[in-house]
């Protein structure tokens, strides 16, 4: 089966050649390799980023696209089940990306289907092309995964994509830094996950100097104020965790900055002009990461196009 | 007592005796073995005295073996529970139970967000840790252990 539910069910080498696809299709995105074929984009939430980069990406593959941006308009308003949407889809499509607010329902939807599925979010759960563009979006700017240092810093706690990203670095040389206030500290299951697999971290409250200093990558996450039992805790952190460009005056040169987006504040506007802020071009990475994807669900090989494109 | 004991054991001439079943796990084990549908003798001893357990629950089921795949399931909620096989009085096979590796429609997803709440569907949990008897929901892959696992 050739669907794609979470990070965690890609081997090292699967990761390997998906980073590689995503570099072929950055240098090439145009192609006609999808031509005839109707990929569905089932969005049981709404997700506009999400959506338009997919469906971005099967057009610059030459593929067509159905389905629906809101669940409101369709049989799922009227009490149909998950499995019976799921069934009727797969009767005209070549592949299912689908984005739903319940965990496990991408899962769920592959074993009721032959057709290819790939995760675009499942609730709190997995959302592996995000994982896998700042995967890319990593190796792109620092030429490697291995023998690095990331830094996360915000909401470790709830985030998802701070924890997805962390279980595919896993499987290269990286050391993390861990910065966040002890309501929203890195889950223990992660951190006995590092433990077992003998994976470097430090784990700090306070987003220091030498922390930024040593850092090839900082990726910034959201602290939302809902997160908080204590709303004073709120006040006193959210301020604690903002990057400003003054922080990164003796940071190293091949520093990146990170954030999955939407930002708030995150990260002060101040850093936006600075070479080192690569959030802009992070999401523009999705966009082949998501094209490498849809070509591994489809068998279709990515050393047979750059052949062709050779000769 | 002991006398007792024995005597009510060793009544049975053939069939199954699950032993060392927590109290309060007892008719959670009877549900999950599916006895309320059994047309054979059951026998069922509750909060009896134990020096393991303080008090223990009993099941005897008279001329039926189960399958180890169905017999493992009260491991779920029942980690130390002991089979004997009897055979013409005579206890044939004492085994203790073990978590089988999947567990399929018996235990609820405590998670409120996943699937398995949400959609007629069978529930799928894997076995992570026999001995703390952990289980992780195939979909959501929200973990659940011991006095959390709630039957379905």
């Amino acid at each position: 089966m050739n669907s794609i539910v979470s990070i965690n069910d890609l081997s090292k080498q699967e990761l390997l050649s998906l980073l590689d696809a995503a570099a072929y299709f950055e240098a090439h995105p145009n192609h006609k390799i999808l031509d005839g074929m109707v990929v569905a984009t089932l969005f049981f939430e709404p997700s506009t980023r999400t959506r338009l980069s997919f469906e971005t990406a099967v057009n610059r593959l030459g593929g067509r696209v159905i389905g629906f941006s809101d669940p409101a308009a369709t049989s799922t308003s009227k009490g149909e089940t998950l499995k019976d949407t799921i069934k009727m889809v797969s009767n005209y499509v070549d592949l299912i990306v689908m984005r739903h607010y319940l965990e496990g329902a991408a899962r769920y939807a592959t074993e009721v289907t032959d057709i290819p599925v790939i995760n675009a979010g499942d609730g709190a759960h997995q959302h592996p092309s995000q994982t896998m563009l700042d995967l890319y979006s990593i190796y792109k700017t620092q030429g490697r995964l291995d023998d690095i240092t990331v830094t996360m810093v915000g909401d470790l706690k709830y985030g998802r994509t701070v924890h997805s990203l962390l279980q595919a670095l896993s499987h290269f040389r990286v050391k993390f830094n861990l910065v966040a206030c002890n309501e929203l500290r890195m889950p223990e299951e992660f951190r006995t996950f590092c433990d077992n697999n003998s994976i470097a971290y430090t784990e700090s409250a306070e987003f220091s100097p030498e922390i930024i200093n040593s850092s090839d990558i900082i990726y910034m996450t959201r602290v939302q104020r809902e997160r908080f039992a204590d709303l004073e805790e709120y006040e006193r952190v959210k301020d604690i965790y903002t990057l400003h460009n003054a922080m990164l005056t003796d940071s190293r040169p091949n520093l990146r900055i990170l954030h999955p987006l939407p930002r708030v504040n995150e990260i002060n506007q101040d850093v936006d002009d600075n070479p080192k802020a690569y959030y802009f071009q992070q999401a523009k990475n999705g966009l082949f990461a998501r094209q490498a994807m849809i070509c591994k669900c489809l068998d279709i090989n990515i050393d047979d196009l750059k052949h062709m494109n050779n000769g | 007592m002991a006398e007792k004991k024995e005597l009510a054991v060793s009544a049975l001439r053939n069939g199954t005796v699950i032993d060392h079943i927590p109290s309060n796990a007892l008719f959670k084990a009877v549900r999950i073995l599916g006895l309320e549908d059994c047309d054979k003798a059951v026998t069922i001893g509750c909060n009896l005295p134990s020096s393991q357990l303080g008090t223990k629950g009993i099941i005897k089921v008279a001329d039926t073996t189960f399958p180890a795949e169905v017999i493992n399931r009260i491991a779920i909620i029942a980690p130390g529970a002991v089979i004997n096989t009897i055979e013409n009085y005579e206890v044939v096979r004492k085994e203790q139970v073990t978590l089988p590796a999947q567990i399929v429609n018996l235990v609820r997803c405590c998670n409120p967000k996943c699937i398995t709440a949400n959609e007629p569907m069978p529930t799928r949990f894997d076995t992570v840790n026999a001995s703390t008897a952990t289980l992780r929901c195939r979909y959501c892959e929200h973990e659940v252990s011991g006095d959390n696992i709630v039957l379905k």
